[in-house]
This record gives C-alpha cells, structure tokens and sequence, in this order.
C-alpha cells in the first residue's frame, strides 16, 4: 500500500520540480519526502471529513427521528381509526334466498352497534348483496331486504335509524365471481360503508 | 317429432316416385293419389283449422329469376320459424322445374292477373297433384311485378289460388327490408291458417348493462341504448309496440324510463331516489307499473303516465315483498310474485290492488321460489320459471284449471317472455354452455337458438310491430 504512494508523492515533487524548471535550482537534493508525515495530513484530512460526514449522518438522523416521530403519531391516530373502520366494515353474509340474520353474524353487528355509539357522528350505508343463482329481478327485492334486515338489528339495539341508509345491489356486484358455493356464500353478503363522520373514529 | 321423421321418410318415397311420373307423365293424378302413403292426414287436414301435431306442408316455389331470393330466403325461415308448416324442399332447387307440361288442367277460375304474373310465365297452371304428392298443401310463388312483390297462395288440395298478396317492399338494402319481408311472412300465415305470424316482431334484451334488439329471425342484432356508469335492466313493450320502458340501475338506485321505440326519445317516469325496478305498461297504455324497494320492503305501484301523476300503492306487504307485475291482456288482473309464503311464489290480484291469491299452485317446504311471471297475449297463460334442484326452469302456468307443467328440463332455463302467437316463448338458457336466448313452441316442443351471443339476460318479445312506412300498396 505505502510503495505506490510514495511513487505517487515522488512523482508530484519530480512534476514540480519540472513545471518550476525556468529558474533551474542549484543542484540542491531533492527534499526527501517523509512518509510517515504525509501518511499523518492525510489521516487528519480523511478524518475530518468523516467527522464531517458522520455529523452530516447525525443530523439526518436526528431530522428522521423526528419526522418518524411525528409520522409515528400520525399513523397512530390513524391506526385507531382505521381499526375501528375496518370493524366497521366488516360484512356480514346469508344463507340462499334468506335475509334472516344468521346468528354467527350477530357478533358482528353488535361490534358496528358499539362502534356506532361511540362515534355519534358517523353515518352508515348498508348495501344487500345475492348470489348469481336467484332471479335477476328478484334478488333486487331480496337485496333490499338483507340490507334492512341488518339496519333493523342495529336499530333494534338503539342506534338512530336516521344514520342508517340502506340499498340493494341485487346479484350486480358479486364480490367473487366463482360459480360455486365458495363464491357464492361470499356473495351473499351485507356490506357496510361510513358515510360521514368517518373522519377520526374512536374504539368504543 | 316421430311423425315428422315418418312424413319426411313418406316424402321421400314420393320423390322416387315422382321421378318414375316425370319421366312417364301419365295420367298423373291418378297414380299419385294411389302412391300417397298420408292421404289420411292430409284428409283430416282440409279443413285447413290448425291442429297440434298436424302441420300442413307448405311448398315454396322455386324462380329461374333471382331477384326475389333474399325475399324467398327469409320467407323460407319465417314461415319454418312459426313451427305451423312443414317446409317442404325441393331436391335440386332451381335446377328442376317442377311445372306441369298439362296447364290445361287448371280449372278455368285462375283467370286473375296475379295468377297469370308468377313465376317467370309459368302462367296459372300448377301441377297441383304433384304438389299433393310431395305432402304440400300450400304451394307459394313469389314474383315482381314493377315494384310490387305478389305472391300467389295456391291451396294444393283444393286445387286453386287461395290468395294473392302484393306488398311494395323497400330495396335490400333499406333498414325497412327484413321488417316488411316479415310482416308479408305474417300474412301469408294468416291467408293460409287464419291467425296471424309473428315474424315482423323484435326481441329486447339486456348484456353487459346495455339494452338490444334482435328480429324474430334472429336477424338485425343491434345496440339500443348504453348508459355510462349505469345498467339497464327489464326492458319492456307497450301492448302497440310503440313504446318501451326499462330500468338504470346504479348504486342501489333504480330509476324508470320510457322511450319511444320509433325515435328513441325517452323521458323518466321515476326520479331514481328509489329503488324502482320490473316496469311493466298497463294493456290501455296508460300507466306504468312496477317494483318500489324501500326500507318496509317491495311493493308494486302504478303511476299514470297520461296525466304524468298520481302515485298509487297497489300491494302493501308489511313482512313479505311483492314485485314483477304482469297483466293479464284484458287489464283486469295482475300476476306478481310475492314472498308471503316465504319464498317467492306467483300470486295474483285485481288491477286495482284487491283479491290477492295464489296462482300458481305449490307445495310448501318443497317447491322451490317462483318468478319473473308474463301473460300469454291470449290470455290463458301465465309463463314463469320455478327453482327446481338449485336450478332455475320455465313454467306454464293455465289460468283457467291453475295447473302448471314445466316446460324445459336441460340447462338453466329462466326469464320466459311470450311471442304475440301465445304458442312461442324466448327465454334465456345456459344449456349450450353460455347463457344465450332461446326459443321454445308450446306445440311442438321444437326449441331454436334465436341469439348466439352470451351473456343475455332478461328478453322482452314485442307484440307484432306496427309499419312505420307505408309498404302495402
């Protein structure tokens, strides 16, 4: 490693002496190049600049601490909210040409019933959706009454039935578009959307 | 279908024999009534009243001119698709002219100048033993005269022109061809048969949430109406044909409209803040009825669309949803789907609300949900389709004796919508493979593909369509 450093520093004095060669010196010897304090300037040189550079990094990292902490409080807020609007979320499904709410369902709703006391201000839009096995018209009717079967159960539980919207989608907007049982019974199917007030949701 | 294939085997024996009387053209008539293994039916068929299962033959006869060939071609098909003929074809076609050299036997009456102007100066002689021979009792020649079409209706078995229709038809290629060479189709059944075809008439249906027509023939497959971000459903036709109605539906949302089939104007007859779904045209024209979803549930409402008001609830259905109205031709009764037994099943009522009862009779715990009711234009049937084996068949429904029979065992099978003859019915069926339009005649059984598109849904027969253009000399 010293060797070609020292070619080096002997070639930059060689070129100096040179590009200084209109007033040729009288033949003093060549000052003789001491290694070990050149390999000490560019040791203290090079350790400068990872001060520099480690300050520089130190900086940055102070800067994204505090933007993360700042994000990290963002995001919890949102967390929370997101949580309870996931919750809310949360469909609820039918059996064939039923819209009786199924008792593995009612744990469900009684989450969005909690969630929608908490949050007075939020307003909800169920939405009915059936299979593709029943009538195309039909399932417009049966539609309608899986989304109020739901709201009747939120209502019946004390939430104000103004807040509560309902529609049908029929058999239009199937979730999975499989022609089998596993499609199916995901396709009948409430779905659940915050309206307004959705905003900041607090966990009940 | 047995005895078809027997009269077509029939009808080939009589073709080696024609050829034996071509070639030997003696005293024909005589040795064709001896040969004729169907003198019996044919017998029974001079009344010339139709009767299930006995079709007469109907012979179209063949121009060395070849302009009327599309009028033939669909002619051909038309009175082929009205399932009340059985088209007879002549091996070889235009190749062999099949006149009889002895015009002097025909009698004396045939002295009109239609009779003379048929086909390419065969004049009024008709072979009609021959004819006989080959199972015809209609024989149908086709000429142009000027700018009219004539067409001769020879009655085989009596020997003589029934009829002589004229119809100025549109050039080919005019968008008015097809419809006017169908409704020339109608009456060539209606002077043949005494009742009326239905081939000048259009099916509308639903793909991919954008409304279509189709002709009878299953010609003429055209895009009526797209609307972008929302699907139309239900499409309908007034008893005149003149107007339509149908649904957009969107996001819950189902607003009504009617539009004039001529124009395509349309204006809303609902305000879309509600679900409203199943419009269907009171027989006078002048309300519209149909399905309201709110949040106590399905009714069906009218509204007056003359005076463009007065709302009026007809079903009040507290705990069960009541849609689908269909009525009955004479207006006084509403068949309409009700869910009070739990599930859906056929009901019916006065047109004013009052008198609900069941319809069409079922077994409770076992038969499965009934929908999607239309009244035959005849009155005395109501076609629906019933969910058998977790799948959907159509249904006949007999108002007088309230029992019904299914119609279609293979496939899917649903949405049944009746031709203006009340003996055909479109409906949609998967038994291809993809979920396509289908025709089925009640009296015969036969079932044709009208539409190979997939993917159709809801069809909606017209009644038989009114000219638009004056087209009858």
């Amino acid at each position: 490693m010293t060797r070609p450093l020292l070619l080096v520093l002997a070639g930059l004095v060689t070129a100096g002496v040179v590009a200084c060669g209109g007033n040729p010196q009288p033949a003093t010897p060549a000052p003789q190049a001491n290694a070990d304090s050149i390999a000490a300037a560019e040791k203290a040189r090079q350790d400068s600049i990872a001060a520099a550079e480690a300050a520089a990094r130190a900086r940055e990292e102070a800067e994204r601490v505090a933007r993360q902490r700042t994000a990290d409080s963002l995001a919890a807020l949102g967390r929370g909210t997101e949580a309870v609007r996931t919750m809310l979320a949360t469909m609820i499904h039918f059996d064939f040409d039923k819209s009786n709410i199924r008792s593995d369902d009612a744990g469900t709703l009684d989450q969005k019933v909690g969630i929608l006391q908490a949050n007075s201000n939020a307003h909800i839009r169920i939405a009915g959706h059936c299979d593709e096995r029943g009538s195309d018209e039909y399932n417009l009717a049966l539609g309608n009454r899986r989304a109020t079967a739901a709201k009747q159960y939120l209502v019946s539980h004390g939430i104000d039935g103004g807040r509560i919207e309902t529609q049908s989608f029929g058999k239009e907007r199937p979730l999975d578009p499989g022609h089998n049982e596993e499609a199916w019974s995901k396709n009948r199917r409430d779905e659940f959307d915050i309206t307004s007030g959705g905003d900041a949701l607090r966990q009940p | 279908m047995r005895r078809k294939d027997g009269r077509t085997e029939g009808r080939k024996l009589c073709w080696a024999a024609v050829g034996c009387l071509l070639t030997l053209s003696v005293l024909p008539s005589f040795r064709l009534s001896a040969q004729d293994t169907s003198a019996i039916d044919r017998g029974v068929r001079i009344g010339i009243v139709y009767r299930p299962g006995v079709r007469p033959g109907v012979v179209l006869l063949p121009d060395r001119s070849t302009a009327l060939d599309s009028v033939r071609a669909i002619l051909a098909r038309d009175l082929d698709y009205s399932d009340r003929f059985e088209l007879i074809t002549l091996p070889g076609g235009d190749s062999i002219r099949v006149s009889a050299p002895a015009a002097a036997r025909a009698p004396g009456a045939r002295t009109t100048a239609g009779a003379r102007a048929h086909t390419g100066g065969e004049a009024a002689g008709l072979n009609y033993p021959l004819y006989q021979a080959l199972g015809a009792d209609f024989a149908i020649a086709l000429a142009a005269v000027r700018d009219t079409t004539q067409v001769t209706i020879h009655d085989v078995t009596a020997g003589a022109v029934r009829r002589l229709l004229k119809a100025r038809l549109p050039t080919a290629t005019s968008s008015q061809f097809r419809m006017a060479v169908h409704r020339l189709a109608d009456k060539i059944v209606e002077a043949t048969l005494g009742t009326a075809g239905t081939a000048a008439t259009r099916v509308l249906f639903v793909m991919d949430g954008k409304l279509y027509q189709i002709d009878s023939d299953g010609a003429g497959f055209k895009e009526i109406l797209s609307t972008k971000g929302r699907a139309i459903l239900s499409p309908v036709w007034d008893r005149d044909g003149r107007r339509i109605a149908y649904m957009e539906f969107w996001s819950g949302h189902g607003q009504l409209f009617v539009q004039d089939a001529a124009t395509g104007r349309r204006r809303a007859v609902t305000d879309g803040a509600t679900l409203d779904f199943t419009p269907v045209f009171s027989p006078d024209g002048k309300g519209l009825t149909f399905s309201r979803a709110i949040e106590e549930g399905t009714d069906v409402y009218t509204f007056n669309l003359r005076d463009n008001c007065c709302l009026q609830r007809l079903t009040v259905g507290r705990f069960s949803d009541n849609l689908s109205p269909a009525y009955s031709p004479d207006g006084q009764r509403i068949a309409f789907v009700s869910t009070r037994p739990g599930l859906p099943q056929i009901y019916v009522m006065a047109a004013d609300g009052t008198d609900e009862q069941l319809f069409a009779p079922f077994d409770y715990g076992v038969t499965g949900s009934s929908n999607a009711p239309d009244w035959s234009p005849d009155g005395q049937s109501v076609a629906f389709h019933r969910d058998v084996a977790g799948t959907l068949q159509v249904f006949v429904l007999d108002v007088r004796t309230r029992t019904v029979r299914q119609l279609t065992s293979l496939g899917r099978n649903e949405d049944p919508t009746w031709a203006p003859d009340s003996r055909h019915v479109a409906f949609v069926s998967d038994r291809s493979g993809y979920r396509q339009l289908w025709v089925i005649d009640m009296e015969t059984g036969r079932i044709r593909p009208l539409l190979q598109q997939s993917g159709v849904r809801l069809p909606a027969w017209s009644p038989r369509l009114p000219e638009t253009e004056q087209s009858t000399p």
